[in-house]
């Protein structure tokens, strides 16, 4: 069991959870994640870890089936099964770069343990975080401090610059240069600013979601094809070139269980308020 | 000695094929104490008894046996032990028919002693009598020992050690302790409650036990090496293969280790109760010929399969898997498809696998394996319907341990080298075992590395010569 020492809701749907652990830390790197299950009838699901010290590893995520409605129902002082990790290649570090960095929804928590590693290791950070609506924004405080500077971005325009991630890139990169993009967050947001950064030639790198069970090589779900070979995202990810990834067969695989997933929530709803 | 030699083997009672397809309980039944004293009186009580040889651990096979046969159970189980810490594992998934059983001097003209029935019947026995009383152990050593991997070979260094007065820690990547025992073998051929209760008992005795620690992430072996005295590495062959070709990538097309960690480890045979989903596909292809692949399509069929295939490249004369499971998987209506290949998979619009394509093989001259190869017949491709495909070809060591420490010698395939008389490795203190050592193998080959580490580790740890 795995005490949660502190579980706090960011904005409607986008939990941070802080979890007991006394040995994450003595190998984690930023771009690492860790393994959750909620209970014991729980699945194992991949978190990124946005921090850790001695005694914790701390998680950012976002509701959407039912294993992170289990988590986002869970409070501070009550326990998860397990916790594993940290696991996946850490960021490849640069330096003296200038980089572009961009979260949005449960990557904005995400991109926290990176920006905080290029910037120790000598790089200019451009972060830019996006979401729907402002009200759906969160860490900016945190994430200023390792920014030399920092974007809004909402779709709906009530704060910050108005539209969506392609349309700020475009703008953006007509505008100045950048010698690296990173990006974190659902398989969309990640598509798409690759797919935006390509014409301008501008390596990009982004951590990647597929459907992963034991994340330590062995089962071979997480197989992403990566310029036409078959890679484990787990091993020898998740972080990969964006412009190298098959996006159209990863978007396909992350749909397997679609059918499965409602039953699972429903089937939880259920159980838990029926 | 028996007045008179009873040809066959005393049958054991099964769950009826119609039946069990239904459900994940255990196929046969076991013995009971009259069909197992039946069963043991047939042993010759041979003076030079081969039985023995053709043990891995060279367990006293006429010695167990004999004390069944008096009825003195218990004294029974104690013989098995002195050599086999698993016995109600090895006695359901130990290939006897090419080991112990296929030596016996009955099988020269008769069937052999059920051998493994026997073991299984021992251990059945003393599990039914409540928990196991802890042994006497010996003052402590005071050394400390990590051993990687809960899979058969860990567990049994781990007794041993555990036995020789060292302090334990055993180290496990998942979150359940096992190994293939508790992810890969189905339940209906192994309830995971023995292998849970043997866990137990270690933990009992005192070994320690670090679920959800995955070495070489959560910390490196020298990192461990820095804590512990000696390192066991205990990983076993979790690397699924694949065979490269066309279509692999389509949802529906599943790696066995996947499709079995679902089921087994994750009990997605209980969905929705679990959280953990599985494709229940109606008509099945599982590319294979070994007892993974039995595994495989025997669990699709209880998922709910109409139709299960297994594809397999060569005959049935060249299948590596144990003839028990074959006939299980024939008397369960699996559908073997001899002297096929299936060659590219092909998908409808959602991307989800539809078809496989396959050619047709013929067997050629013998290779370096001694086995007949299959040669594909020009022009004898044809196409069939699948929903499900399951890739069962085998697996090699994971690379996550070798890649993280540089000086641990590991070949082309990832297999950690060692040597054989002691199973050290070229790093100090690091000792390694079972399929991590041997490629995909069998649960007594890894026990039997296994002891021969302990017995290595002891004198090292008592002497400090390396
Ligand atoms: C390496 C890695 C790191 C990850 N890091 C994080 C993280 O830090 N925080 C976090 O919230 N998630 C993260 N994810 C995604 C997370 O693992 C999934 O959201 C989670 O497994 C969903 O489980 P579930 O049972 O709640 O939902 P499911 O029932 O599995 O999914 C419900 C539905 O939502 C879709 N879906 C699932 N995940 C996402 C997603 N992330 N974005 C959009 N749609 C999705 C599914 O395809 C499905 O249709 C990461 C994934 C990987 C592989
Ligand atoms: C489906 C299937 C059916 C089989 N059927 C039979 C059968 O009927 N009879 C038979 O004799 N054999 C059978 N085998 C083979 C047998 O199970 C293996 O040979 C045996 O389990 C090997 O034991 P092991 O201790 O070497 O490793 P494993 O059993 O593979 O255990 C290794 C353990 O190490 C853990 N691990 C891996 N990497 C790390 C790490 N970095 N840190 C911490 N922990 C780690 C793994 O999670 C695992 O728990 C079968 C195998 C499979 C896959
Ligand atoms: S070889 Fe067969 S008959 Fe002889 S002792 Fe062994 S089990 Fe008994
Ligand atoms: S999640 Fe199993 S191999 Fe990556």
């Amino acid at each position: 069991m795995v005490k949660i020492l502190k579980k706090e809701l960011l904005v409607p749907n986008i939990h941070f959870m802080i979890l007991e652990s006394d040995f994450i830390h003595l190998n984690a790197k930023a771009g690492e994640f860790v393994v959750v299950r909620a209970d014991e009838f729980g699945e194992r699901i991949p978190l990124n870890l946005v921090d850790w010290d001695e005694r914790s590893a701390s998680v950012v995520f976002m509701e959407v089936g039912t294993s992170t409605r289990k988590l986002g129902c869970l409070k501070t002082g009550e326990t998860i099964a397990d916790l594993a990790g940290p696991l996946g290649k850490p960021t490849e570090m640069v330096s003296d770069k200038k980089i572009l960095v961009i979260g949005g929804c449960y990557g904005i928590g995400a991109i926290y343990p990176v920006i905080k590693a290029f910037k120790n290791n000598n790089n200019k950070i451009i972060t830019a975080i996006e979401a729907r609506s402002s009200f759906l924004l969160y860490w900016q405080e945190k994430l200023k401090e390792y920014s030399d500077e920092i974007f809004e971005i909402t779709r709906d325009g009530t704060k910050g610059y108005a539209g969506h991630i392609d349309k700020f890139l475009n703008d953006y990169l007509s505008k100045y240069s950048v010698d690296m993009v990173y990006a974190q967050g659902c398989t969309y947001l990640t598509y798409l600013v690759s797919q935006t950064t390509k014409p301008f030639g501008i390596k990009t790198i982004v951590g990647l979601n597929p459907i992963m069970i034991d994340a330590t090589g062995m089962c071979g779900v997480c197989r992403v094809i990566i310029n036409g070979e078959t890679k484990f995202a787990c091993v020898d990810g998740p972080e990969f070139d964006g412009h190298t990834v098959d996006w159209q067969n990863l978007l396909t695989r992350r749909h397997i269980y679609i059918t499965e997933e409602r039953r699972s929530l429903s089937f939880y709803e259920c159980e838990k308020y029926g | 000695m028996p007045e008179k030699i009873v040809p066959k083997k005393t049958p054991m009672r099964e769950q009826p094929p119609k039946e069990r397809i239904k459900n994940f309980n255990e196929v046969p039944y076991g013995y009971s104490p009259e069909e197992a004293i039946a069963e043991a009186k047939r042993c010759l009580q041979c003076k030079k008894a081969p039985c023995i040889s053709g043990c891995p651990v060279e367990i006293d096979i006429p010695g167990f046996i004999k004390f069944i046969a008096e009825g003195d159970f218990k004294a029974a189980i104690k013989k098995l032990k002195e050599k086999n810490v698993l016995p109600a594992v090895c006695g359901r998934v130990c290939p006897q028919e090419t080991q112990c059983e296929q030596v016996c001097t009955l099988a020269k003209k008769f069937e052999p002693v059920a051998i493994g029935r026997l073991e299984r019947f021992a251990a059945d026995y003393e599990a039914a009598q409540g928990e196991a009383p802890i042994p006497e152990l010996p003052p402590p050593t005071g050394k400390k020992v990590a051993v990687i991997g809960s899979g058969p070979g860990g567990l049994t260094v781990a007794g041993d050690l555990n036995r020789f007065g060292h302090s334990v820690t055993i180290f496990e990547a998942l979150h359940k302790p096992g190994g293939v025992l508790v992810y890969g073998i189905p339940e209906f051929r192994l309830p995971k409650a023995i292998v849970y209760r043997e866990v137990d008992y270690l933990i009992r005795c005192g070994v320690k036990l670090v679920l959800n620690f995955i070495v070489g992430k959560t910390a490196t072996i020298d990192q461990l090496l820095k804590e512990f005295d000696a390192v066991y590495i205990g990983t076993g062959a979790g690397l699924p293969w694949f065979m490269n070709i066309p279509g692999e990538n389509l949802n529906g097309v599943y790696s066995a280790n996947e499709y079995l960690t679902r089921s087994n480890l994750m009990k997605a045979y209980l969905f929705p109760e679990y959280d953990t989903p599985i494709v229940r596909g109606k008509r099945v292809a599982v590319v294979g010929g070994g007892n993974v692949a039995m595994d495989c399509a025997r669990t699709a069929l209880r998922l709910g399969a109409d139709e299960v295939h297994i594809v397999y490249r060569r005959s049935k004369q060249e299948m590596p898997a144990r003839a028990e499971e074959i006939h299980h998987a024939e008397e369960e209506g699996v559908i073997f498809d001899w002297l096929t290949l299936p060659i590219k998979y092909i998908g409808d619009e959602n991307g989800w696998v539809k078809e496989m394509e396959c050619i047709k093989m013929q067997l050629g001259e013998p290779d370096a394996s001694g086995r007949r190869k299959p040669v594909p017949i020009e022009g004898s491709n044809y196409i069939s319907a699948v929903d499900t495909v399951i890739c069962a070809i085998g697996q090699g060591p994971n690379p996550l341990i070798p890649q993280t420490t540089p000086d641990l010698k590991a070949g082309k395939w990832g297999n950690i080298e060692v040597d054989k008389a002691t199973m050290k490795t070229s790093k100090p203190r690091c000792w390694a075992g079972g399929d991590v050592v041997r490629g995909g193998a069998t649960v007594i080959l890894a026990m039997g590395d296994a002891r021969i580490a302990a017995r290595s580790m002891d004198e090292f740890l008592r002497t400090g010569i390396w």
